[in-house]
């Protein structure tokens, strides 16, 4: 691999950050250099950037948290602590509408997990063996459903499956047995193309000699992709997982496209992106809540965090880095 | 394995992949009988029909909708590429204290998807009056789309030569010159994380929905998603919209693609 990053987090994307960046300059005694004066240059640079980050990111995201610990009480908004978790986790009406969506947001991902890799793989070996003809085209048609909105997407195939066009019989999308799977699916035809190409960039950077090697030991095909592809690969199929995790739980725009923010039939298809819709702006007979949207965003961020965590000590500890 | 079998393989994905979307395309110039007797036929002399851009240029704005989201699209990816590119420009080049803490700050927004800060963004523009305007969400995106930027385009900024730049300083460029002399060596960089950035804010439906749903701000994403729960039952147009809305995008990334792929794969291309 080159330096250049690709703009894919990598896995290491803190340590990573931590490591380049050289160290705190010490004392100016210990310095190479004496102590410097106040540089324009630095904060013309620097300060553009970090302001609008933090004003439209960080702010807005830490304010959120803060919004999560208030209710509103007689048009005021009065600090009441855990309250609006405990009502989320344990209310009747809204506990069950929670984890409802907290399950289907699972099967969601689970769903992309389980197809994706191996499908995205399997494309990403034939796209990288040496001795493919017609590679950059087939590269770049097959990922152009990646490039579509989700809107777009969700129009497409509602409008494959509908049952009046012929094409298919029944209503996938209709039944609440169905339809989660369906809107899963549709979710991995369009961002298949992401792991894939990830997946093919790590395949095409092995080395001929290690792969040479392999052969001159006597392994046919199939166990040269075995022993010495895939263990190469797991550590991107960890990232891919997390990018993936980390977007299936904030995913929103094809539920509601395909289903409405009452992702019917049934909150059947209801997942925390369509929960936090509704909950902070209301629909039909609820009133939307800002307080209590804020506490589901936070939930969200505490679910990602979780996944995340897992990840970096469970996944990346377990598997394998090479050096190559 | 035989230089046959990847081929078949290949092409049924490719089937899959793009069938779908050739089928709204082709349909989309065909009549409506025409598209309910014969799906999977291109259109002909007889059935060729473009009823459906009728209908949806004379009943909804879209040229509008196209020229907001161009230029919602076009402002947020500049200003990522400028400011990042400068905040990152610091980054490689100087040491000052507290630089890994401040990567590191800036990093962290890679992770963390700012959907969650959705409540707090919309107080803040309800405040500062930028409700219903293509500048809120501006700025929104560029906030959104700061951080990846600014972590790639640090380590592309640290493999600029050294020589060059201590030369510019030694014929007595000052440091915004030094800047503006290494920014076009990290071209590839830059058009991988402008394509990058352009995607999702071009496709994004979240922050138009619930920053800016007014008639005269509207995306060609919201104003699609606006069209199509209203002409539901009209297939010619439902197709039409879809097919506006596609070819964009796709287009632009079939020219772009070489620069996209080799962004995604770190620079090597096979």
């Amino acid at each position: 691999m080159s330096n250049t990053q690709p703009p894919a987090p990598p896995d290491d994307v803190g340590a990573e950050v931590a490591v380049k960046a050289s160290p705190v300059r010490p004392a100016p005694s210990a310095g190479r250099r004496p102590r410097q004066r106040f540089r324009l240059h630095l904060l013309v640079f620097l300060l553009p950037a970090a302001a609008i980050y933090t004003i439209f990111m960080v702010y807005p995201l830490v304010d959120s948290m803060r919004l999560s610990l208030y209710a509103p009480q007689d048009g005021i908004r009065m600090f009441v602590g855990l309250e609006n978790f405990v009502h989320l986790l344990t209310d009747d009406l809204l506990s069950a509408r929670f984890w409802n969506a907290v399950w289907n947001n699972l099967v969601f991902f689970a769903i992309h997990f389980f197809v994706q890799n191996p499908i995205g793989l399997l494309l990403a070996a034939l796209l990288s063996s040496a001795t493919l003809k017609g590679r950059s085209i087939y590269r770049t048609l097959l990922f152009i459903p990646t490039t579509l909105s989700v809107v777009i997407v969700g129009f497409i195939w509602q409008l494959i499956l509908n049952p009046i066009w012929g094409i298919v019989e029944t209503p996938l999308l209709g039944q609440s047995s169905t339809a989660l799977i369906t809107l899963s699916l549709m979710s991995v035809w369009q961002y298949i193309g992401i792991p894939m190409i990830l997946f093919y960039a790590v395949l095409i950077a092995i080395p001929d000699e290690l792969l040479e090697a392999a052969r001159v030991d006597g392994a046919n095909g199939w166990q040269t992709f075995w022993r010495v592809k895939f263990p190469l690969v797991l550590p991107t199929v960890g990232i891919v997982s997390v990018i993936t995790y980390v977007a299936n739980m904030n995913a929103f725009d094809l539920i509601y496209t395909v289903k409405g923010a009452l992702a019917g039939p049934d909150f059947a298809t209801d997942i925390m992106g369509t929960l936090f819709f509704r909950t902070f702006f209301g629909f039909q007979l609820q009133r939307g809540s800002s307080t209590m949207g804020a506490t589901v965003a936070t939930m969200m961020f505490v679910l990602i965090l979780v996944g995340v965590l897992l990840y970096f000590f469970v996944y990346q500890r377990r598997v394998e880095h090479y050096e190559l | 394995m035989g230089g046959f079998v990847p081929h078949v393989i290949l092409l049924a994905y490719v089937v899959v992949a793009c069938g779908p979307i050739l089928m709204i395309v082709m349909n989309s110039f065909k009549s409506r009988q025409a598209i309910f007797s014969e799906p999977f036929a291109p259109p002909n002399a007889s059935s060729f029909d473009l009823s459906g851009f009728e209908t949806v240029f004379e009943r909804s704005r879209f040229e509008l909708y196209f020229f907001n989201s161009f230029i919602v699209t076009v402002c947020s990816v500049f200003l990522v590429l400028l400011l990042g590119s400068m905040a990152a420009f610091a980054l490689a080049e100087y040491r000052f204290a507290g630089m890994t803490l401040l990567a590191l700050y800036m990093a962290v927004g890679i992770m963390i998807p700012i959907r969650l800060g959705t409540v707090g963004i919309l107080e803040l523009l309800v405040s500062l009056g930028l409700v219903n305007s293509l500048a809120g969400l501006v700025l929104v995106y560029t906030a959104m789309g700061l951080p990846l930027a600014v972590f790639v385009l640090t380590s592309f900024f640290k493999q600029v030569p050294k020589e060059l730049k201590d030369a510019a300083r030694i014929d007595g460029a000052n440091e915004y010159r030094v800047y503006s002399l290494a920014v076009p060596l990290i071209r590839p960089g830059l058009a991988a994380i402008g394509i990058y950035t352009m995607l999702p804010i071009w496709n994004d439906l979240w922050f138009p929905l619930i920053l800016a749903p007014a008639e005269n701000v509207r995306t060609v994403t919201l104003g699609a998603q606006a069209f199509l729960g209203q002409f539901v039952t009209d297939w010619n147009a439902v197709l039409a919209v879809l097919t506006l809305a596609m070819l964009p995008m796709i287009a632009l990334y079939i020219v772009f693609s070489k620069q996209f792929v080799r962004g995604l794969t770190g620079g090597a291309l096979k």
